[in-house]
């Protein structure tokens, strides 16, 4: 069985010594430079690429994300950083700071500049942290299980961790796809959700700080049942 | 064991002093001579040596207040500069109570009341001001961190300690606002034991976790005093009636989350609880806010003086709802969800309002998704006669605009704008915001604290020269054309005492030709800005008497040429001598520390 692994990375913010303003370290993406047909790994080699984005750290939360090489799995929105890449070796979960020869590519328009507007953490903190819990509930398991979505910056994230939580799924991440499988009996399940109007949702269509808000209750649902006639295609990114 | 610096003076606030040191108050105004020190702001009042407010750090010695105040009941410290809440100050710079505790645990046997504003508060000063004071009373850490939920254990904890060894040890006040707290867990609640009946404040709004809620229950059941309650978001609505109906006799409430399931029990417990407490006069919270639960407030409204909104996101008729039932009102925190239209019904309804705020919904966002604009802040100034004090986000703003604010309400003591965009012109006219501005301090004779933003030339500065007489706080962001600008403000406003600046081409001729003029205020930063490394050098030789404190995170400030520009500057007058406390990142550009400390005794004994 193919697993996935995050390798967590220490963001730290540092002063960009090209402007006056200083920036933060905002999100580190690890690419995988090798991609199997199934699903995406990342193992301690071969060397994998990460595109680090600088930028303030208040636009989006920050986000460890997989994605396909050369592109930007994140949906921007309108994201004001610049990314540059480097090339890094990654061995394990423990942190390790990033030795990074940063090559810096062309910034966007506005860049964000730390401590501006002047809106205190607390209250930043304050107003986007808190818990958010929902239930999780998969087709034919007994009892349900509760996540906390804030703890979360991504789709792939929240998958994992139904991998850690339901040990018998893999993630079945293959290009615009997001679903779960279990191995022994071949059976995939669709991450669907409801949301605050009530309705049953498919997990994915939605930036993450959205579907963050407007979910209720999770459920992975077999695909026999959701259909997979393809009645609808698949959005993600 | 602790550096013990060379004490000379410190700088004692005149009011600050509340109505309870009314009997036997002895005042002593002691002036130094001439000779000694030449300048008038080293005049000291002693209020029955009680109480000590240090406004600015590493000015006072410890040395000097324990030979001089053993009687001390209050100590009240504020040390890092304000930019500090903007992330702007770097991490270790200073700050630490611990030295703090020590000595007063050491020499203060009486000390009641403690209370700090950005300090750096460990588990081991809350420990030791646990078991130190017999008669403590007071806590309030305002924007500290460093300490986790354990150190408020033992807060809790010791009155069971010294309810062992004296008769009385009740805590009255416990005050975490907006304080960084290491949540380790919900239990140091219950370490508040059993006989401890004296609560009249608790603040634990900063708190993430859950706290135990029997225990919690029991505290306020057992504690008839309090009056003020400020639970933390993880406090759920459903179980809030419960205590309110523990505590119906109190006068400020911070709601924890106000969301639940709509349940109609719920809600009628609810409003029900509500409706007991005649003495409720602020209220706060509100995360998360359901609409459909918030008219179980209203019974309470036509009595709130103070309404802190600011956390709950819920569009404009919603607030509007609210505020228009309070007619009582003086004191308003809002997010700009509540738009012009409820800003218009606020002035209309709110005749007694002192104070607005108003906080930006999405401050990253340069488009605006709200219809919150100057025209809000325009009404509420006509229509609110007391208003004195503004905060107030927006995305847009005019000369028009503020020249009508000014002329209506040149009672301002106190205005603070920030257009979120950097460098924002006047919207109609592109134009610089320097007329408005001036307007700002030309009808508002009394103004003494002002945040400028927008587009600004120096110009402003001139005006603000010229008219804010009154001005004691000043703060500027990507604002001015050149030196001439910081100039003016400081050659022209008489009564500066903290000016704060960031990305302003201010640099080194203005700083230079108004040396003295630092020596009259408690402090200035400037970061990002046109000073060289070596004007701060010239600076300190010039200003024996002023701490000159480069902060540079880039690690080489040794081999910089004086050319160079420096990251940060925090300038602040002291007797002290350079601290001792200074992480690798920071200088003080004293070459000669030793020469300048002159010996307590000497000071003291004219």
């Amino acid at each position: 069985m193919v697993r996935s692994s995050i390798v967590t990375l220490y963001i730290t913010s540092q002063s960009f010594p090209y402007t006056h303003s200083h920036y933060q370290l905002l999100s580190i993406t690890i690419i995988p430079t090798k991609m199997s047909s199934e699903a995406s790994t990342i193992t301690s080699e071969p060397p994998t690429t990460a595109v680090v984005s600088i930028g303030s750290l208040s636009t989006n939360d920050t986000e460890l994300t997989l994605g396909l090489p050369g592109g930007n799995s994140r949906k921007s929105g309108a994201k004001r950083t610049f990314s540059v890449t480097t090339d890094l070796k990654l061995g394990g979960t423990d942190r390790s700071s990033l030795e990074c020869s940063v090559v810096r590519r062309s910034p966007s328009s506005k860049e964000q500049v730390v401590g501006w507007p002047p809106v205190r953490s607390y209250r930043k903190n304050m107003a986007k942290s808190g818990c958010k819990y929902v239930k999780v509930a998969v087709d034919g398991a007994p009892y349900l299980r509760k996540v906390d979505l804030e703890l979360y910056s991504g789709y792939q994230q929240l998958l994992s961790s139904f991998e850690d939580m339901f040990s018998c799924f893999a993630i079945n991440n293959v290009m615009e796809e997001m679903k779960l499988m279990d191995p022994v009996n071949g059976t995939e399940y669709v991450p669907t959700y409801e949301d605050k109007d009530g309705d049953l949702m498919l997990v994915g269509d939605v930036p993450w700080k959205m579907f963050v808000e407007s979910c209720k209750r999770i459920r992975l649902m077999k695909n026999s049942e959701a259909g997979s006639s393809g009645m609808y295609k698949s959005q993600l990114t | 064991m602790l550096q013990v610096f060379e004490a000379r003076l410190f700088e004692l606030v005149t009011g600050e002093i509340g109505s309870e040191l009314v009997a036997g108050r002895i005042v002593m105004a002691i002036s130094f001579r001439e000779e000694v020190l030449e300048h008038s702001w080293y005049a000291i009042e002693w209020w029955c040596q009680r109480r000590i407010f240090i406004g600015n750090c590493y000015v006072v010695s410890l040395a000097m207040k324990i030979r001089r105040f053993p009687e001390v009941r209050s100590v009240e410290l504020k040390w890092k500069p304000h930019f500090a809440d903007f992330n702007l100050v770097p991490d270790g710079w200073g700050g630490y109570f611990y030295p703090w505790i020590c000595e007063m645990a050491r020499v203060y046997p009486l000390l009641e009341e403690i209370k700090l504003k950005r300090m750096v508060v460990t588990d081991e000063c809350l420990e030791l001001i646990s078991k130190s004071f017999k008669n403590f009373k007071v806590l309030v850490l305002s924007s500290c961190e460093g300490f986790s939920t354990d150190g408020l254990a033992a807060i809790a904890a010791n009155c069971r300690h010294c309810c062992m060894l004296f008769a009385s040890w009740n805590l009255r006040e416990l005050d975490l606002r907006e304080s960084e707290v290491e949540d380790l867990s919900g239990h140091w609640l219950s370490h508040f034991p059993d006989s401890c009946t004296s609560l009249q404040s608790l603040n634990m709004s900063c708190l993430a976790s859950e706290v135990n809620f029997s225990a919690l229950q029991r505290l306020i059941a057992r504690s008839p005093n309090l009056k003020t309650l400020r639970l933390n978001r993880a406090v759920p609505l459903e179980k809030l009636s419960t205590l309110l109906h523990r505590a119906p006799q109190l006068v400020e409430l911070g709601t924890g989350a106000y969301s639940a399931e709509i349940r109609p029990n719920v809600y009628s417990n609810l409003a029900e609880a509500f409706s007991r407490c005649k003495e409720l006069m602020g209220l706060s919270g509100f995360w998360d806010v359901v609409p459909s639960y918030l008219p179980a407030i209203y019974s309470v409204c036509s009595r709130l003086t103070s309404l802190n909104l600011s956390y709950a996101t819920i569009q404009s008729p919603d607030v509007t709802k609210i505020v228009t039932q309070c007619p009582n009102l003086q004191s308003l925190s809002v997010l700009d969800y509540i738009e012009d239209a409820g800003l218009h019904a606020l002035s209309l309804s709110c005749k007694d309002l002192r104070e607005l705020r108003v906080f930006p919904s999405d401050p990253f966002v340069a488009d605006a998704n709200v219809s919150l604009t100057e025209q809000g802040l325009v009404a509420v100034s006509e229509g609110c006669l007391k208003l004195q004090s503004v905060l107030y986000f927006c995305r847009q703003m005019s000369n028009a605009a503020l020249t009508t604010i000014a002329k209506n309400r040149p009672n301002l003591n106190c205005f603070r704008l920030c257009i979120l965009e950097p460098r924002a012109p006047d919207y109609l006219t592109l134009e610089p915001l320097d007329n408005g501005f001036g307007a700002i301090v030309d009808h508002c004779k009394q103004l003494q604290r002002l945040s400028l933003s927008g587009l600004l030339t120096d110009l402003v500065f001139e005006y603000i020269g010229n008219r804010a007489k009154k001005l004691e706080m000043l703060s500027i962001a990507f604002a001015g054309d050149s030196d001439m600008g910081l100039h003016h403000v400081l050659s022209g406003c008489d009564s500066l005492r903290k000016l704060e600046i960031r990305d302003c081409p201010f640099g080194d001729k203005a700083l230079l030709d108004n040396v003295s003029k630092l020596e009259t205020m408690r402090s200035l930063w400037m970061s990002s800005c046109s000073v060289s490394l070596g004007a701060c050098k010239r600076l300190s030789q010039k200003m024996p008497r002023l701490n000159v404190e480069v902060i540079d995170e880039q690690g080489d400030l040794d081999s910089r040429s004086d050319n160079s520009p420096v990251e940060k500057l925090y300038v602040y007058r002291t007797v002290a001598g350079p601290r001792l406390d200074m992480p690798s990142f920071i200088r003080n550009m004293d070459q000669n520390p030793t020469c300048r400390r002159y010996s307590l005794e000497k000071l003291f004994s004219e």
